[in-house]
């Protein structure tokens, strides 16, 4: 009986697994094309094409492409800022691909950070991401609440020197819930988002509201609670400078009672974990 | 004799070329090391002496060469004068000192004043083209791009374009006196020859000394065909092709009296390849500047050298706005840790400057260094001191003159918050916080300050002090005592130093968002209750959430002005401006219980 749970729990997982490395791999294929005078709009276009060409019809939101301060979202006031722009690509200029295609029901939501040639700001700001995966999950398997893991992170990019810019996020979120998605024929979408995964966070902050729990992961006082149970696509996003940097991936948690099992990152094989494997 | 002949290796040529003798003195190795040969040219009414304190600073490194322009110093004079200075002859002598130091290599060509009016004429013209590796420029314009600017100004006569003609047609006033006949040399002769080093040190700040030298009566007295033979041929008729085929650093004193820094502002269209300086100085920098100037020129020759060599060392290019002030500048800031005094040490890195970064905490005074050297400061040092520990900072003033150098900016920032009511705040309380916030500056002014006032060469001081300064509160006693006396010490400094150059700001943000609210004690509360009003007061900061990098950018702003008080944000601005115009206002708020 478990086992057979288990083995279901799994397929999930592949499913979700299989749309996260179709994502980053679509990530790394346009990231290869980009080259100096390539604006945002083009490098959004290319993950859409690219994506769609595999099988993706429906998107939580679709691909995003910062380039240069815009990576750190410099002088960002409203929302609409985040949309690709025309601003064409430099050498040494940094990068943020972001991209949340759902494959056959499954979601992903990734964010890939690179820079055109040598940057060494953007390399520093890469290597200390990686204190903040650790950090993540570590707090999340102690199962402290969302709000005081968010203000240790916060903590931590502040010792290194950094800002928090996923501060400019609605909500200011680290990271939000991710789900299944029933597929439909029709896929509209809604200032970029998918209706069907809006409807998706819809009902479940409804839900998380009367049981008190938020499926947004931000400072305030609707994230004062332990980790649920679920996929979460967590975003820890610096900023120095005019330049950033910002990992993007899934952060299973279960209800599982050995630490292990209650929370692991849901793929480790990904472009930034292996960068920090090769020690670069 | 000169000190310039007492320099170690000091050797004295004389160079023939068209019927005069140049006196041409080399400093620094010529043999097997090959070094790069600096020529530096003398202005008006000067001779090549003016430039020994930057020759000496630059003769361990290169091969210095300088030389007395003809009727000047010891070198012998046209006959007749008139039509013998003409910028054509002034090439010539050029370009026979080169062949005879330098022959077969590029030589790196510093000018200043009308040194630098004619190298702009040896950079630009075709026969030098080659034989000059790189050419820093200082107060003094190319007299063909004086005249397309002139020329620009009165073709279109904007209101703006008006105003900088006037200002600086009024700044040329000696110009036209020297173009009256014989007057000048009889005044040179006389009465002004003899008075000359009492106004160069009155008005120029020129530091009493040897310089200038005895030769200058008839120097000036010759000099003056350099204006009557050039300046009015030139305005008139600019050549159009006075494109610089060498790299250009130019290097603008602000306060110079002679030559308004507007004149260089299309200069980018003759000299692509430029790099631009400021220093807050008066006319004569080699007097007064030694230090800067040979590390600038040091700092271009060394690139332009690498280029040629094809070694091209990796450098950042800082794109701050206060890249052309502050680059190369020591600068020193405590509390570098964190919060303003870390965004601080990042936006003087950006500038190009050379951060030490202290903190008493080691890890992060050592990080800070580490960014600071990868967003473009060329040296970066953390070091872990207490600001409040008297020996430990004396200490830090001997190590940072003995290794980096003399600071050219202090950034006094450390410091802690304190609040709680009069009674509750102990005697230790008051103590710490004094300890820091005053103590630490008046070491930090006292130990540096004094390395900056011996040097004489300028510099600034920078002391956070906070609107906490002016702005009274129930809640916050002892803090904003500690504050209001760093206010008056500022003041206080700021008049005292003024005579040595030596501009001092306070600095007061208000509330930013930094750490000192998660650090700050609270007294007359237990410990978690201490706890709760540090996280409350860092979430009322974090929602408010003005950015320490804002302070930063005033600060340097505050530098580059030489503002005495800088508040920041608008909350501390109002409060400025009340306790100007309706202190019983601000009273009444200081009387309010703070939410926490």
């Amino acid at each position: 009986m478990t086992s057979a749970v288990v083995r279901e729990i799994s397929a999930e997982l592949r499913g979700f697994r299989e749309v996260q490395t179709l994502a980053y791999e679509c990530a790394e294929a346009v990231a290869a094309q980009l080259k100096p005078g390539v604006t945002e709009r083009e490098a959004a276009r290319m993950q859409r094409q690219w994506l769609r060409e595999r099988g993706v019809r429906d998107w939580f939101h679709l691909p995003f492409a910062w380039f240069g301060d815009r990576t750190a979202f410099v002088n960002f006031r409203v929302p609409l800022q985040f949309f690709p722009t025309n601003r064409k690509l430099e050498p040494g200029m940094p990068f943020i691909l972001d991209m949340a295609p759902v494959y056959k029901g499954y979601t992903a939501d990734i964010g890939y950070s690179g820079c055109l040639g040598l940057n060494p700001v953007h390399d520093k700001l890469l290597a200390d991401l990686k204190a903040h995966r650790e950090l993540i999950l570590s707090e999340v398997r102690e199962r402290r609440p969302l709000r005081e893991i968010y203000e240790d992170v916060d903590r931590l990019m502040v010792r290194q020197g950094y800002a928090n810019r996923h501060r400019a996020y609605p909500f200011g979120v680290i990271a939000h819930k991710v789900d299944r998605v029933r597929e439909r024929r029709l896929n509209p979408t809604l200032f970029g988002f998918g209706t069907q995964s809006l409807k998706g966070l819809a009902s479940d902050a409804l839900h998380g509201h009367r049981d008190g729990w938020s499926p947004l992961w931000s400072p305030y006082k609707f994230s004062d609670h332990p980790p649920r149970p679920g996929l979460w696509a967590v975003e820890p996003h610096l900023g120095f400078r005019g330049t950033g940097a910002k990992f993007e991936e899934i952060l299973v948690v279960t209800d599982s009672g050995d630490p292990e099992e209650s929370a692991f990152w849901l793929d480790d094989d990904l472009p930034h974990v292996r960068r920090w494997a090769e020690g670069i | 004799m000169t000190d310039l002949m007492r320099l170690h290796g000091a050797r004295e040529r004389w160079v023939r070329t068209g019927g005069i003798e140049l006196c041409v003195v080399e400093l620094g190795d010529t043999g097997e090391t090959r070094r790069p040969t600096v020529v530096l040219v003398h202005g008006y009414p000067d001779s090549k002496e003016v430039w020994s304190e930057v020759a000496a600073r630059l003769a361990d490194r290169f091969h210095v060469v300088l030389y007395d322009v003809r009727g000047h110093g010891r070198s012998t004079a046209p006959a007749p004068l008139r039509g013998g200075f003409t910028l054509e002859k002034l090439t010539d002598d050029f370009v026979a000192v080169i062949d005879a130091v330098s022959p077969d290599r590029p030589v790196h060509l510093v000018g200043h004043d009308w040194g630098s009016v004619q190298s702009w004429e040896f950079a630009t013209v075709r026969r030098t083209e080659g034989r000059i590796a790189s050419f820093t420029s200082m107060s003094g314009p190319s007299l063909d791009h004086f005249g397309h600017w002139i020329k620009q100004r009165v073709k279109r006569p904007t209101p703006r374009k008006v105003g900088q003609l006037l200002g600086q047609g009024a700044k040329s006033w000696y110009v036209y006196m020297l173009h009256t006949p014989v007057l000048p040399e009889l005044a040179w002769r006389g009465p002004l020859g003899k008075r000359w080093p009492g106004i160069l040190e009155r008005v120029e700040r020129v530091p009493a000394g040897d310089y200038p030298t005895p030769s200058l009566p008839s120097d000036a007295a010759h000099g003056a065909w350099l204006y009557r033979d050039n300046v009015r041929a030139r305005l008139r008729h600019p050549r159009e092709d006075a494109y610089a085929h060498a790299p250009v650093q130019l290097i603008t004193p602000l306060g110079d009296a002679f030559l308004s820094p507007r004149l260089y502002d299309q200069l980018e269209t003759w000299a692509p390849r430029l790099t631009r300086r400021t220093l807050p100085a008066k006319h004569w920098v080699p007097r007064t500047r030694p230090d800067q100037l040979a590390a600038w020129i040091g700092e271009f020759v060394t690139a332009h050298e690498e280029k040629e060599t094809g070694v091209l060392a990796p450098r950042t290019t800082p794109e701050s706005r206060y890249a052309d002030r502050f680059g190369g500048q020591l600068v020193l800031v405590t509390g570098a840790g964190s919060g303003i005094g870390r965004a601080t040490a990042f936006a003087f890195a950006e500038a190009g400057a050379r951060v030490i970064a202290v903190d008493r905490d080691a890890e992060s005074a050592a990080r800070t260094a580490e960014m600071a050297r990868l967003i473009g400061a060329p040296e970066a040092w953390g070091e872990t001191v207490d600001v409040c520990d008297e020996q430990a900072m004396e200490k830090l003033a001997e190590k940072v003159a003995a290794e980096y150098g003399v600071v050219d900016v202090l950034v006094n920032n450390a410091g802690i918050g304190l609040s709680g009511s009069f009674f509750d705040t102990t005697p230790e309380d008051w103590k710490k916080v004094l300890d820091v916030n005053l103590w630490g500056v008046i070491h930090g002014c006292r130990l540096f300050g004094r390395q900056m006032a011996e040097r004489g060469q300028g510099g600034h001081i920078v002391n956070t002090a906070s609107a906490a300064a002016y702005q009274p509160s129930k809640a916050l006693p002892a803090y904003s005592t500690s504050k209001a006396a760093v206010l008056m010490l500022s003041e206080c400094l700021r008049a005292e130093l003024a005579g040595k150059d030596i501009g001092v700001s306070a600095i007061c943000p208000g509330f930013v968002n930094t750490n000192i609210t998660s650090t700050a004690r609270f007294a007359g509360v237990d410990a978690a209750e201490e706890k709760r009003r540090q996280k409350k007061s860092s979430r009322l900061y974090g929602l408010r959430n003005y950015p320490p990098e804002k302070v930063a950018d005033a600060i340097l702003a505050a530098v580059v002005h030489n503002k005495a008080v800088v508040p920041v944000t608008p909350e501390a601005r109002g409060a400025h401006l009340m306790s100007r115009f309706t202190p019983r206002a601000l009273r009444t708020i200081a009387r309010m219980e703070p939410p926490l």
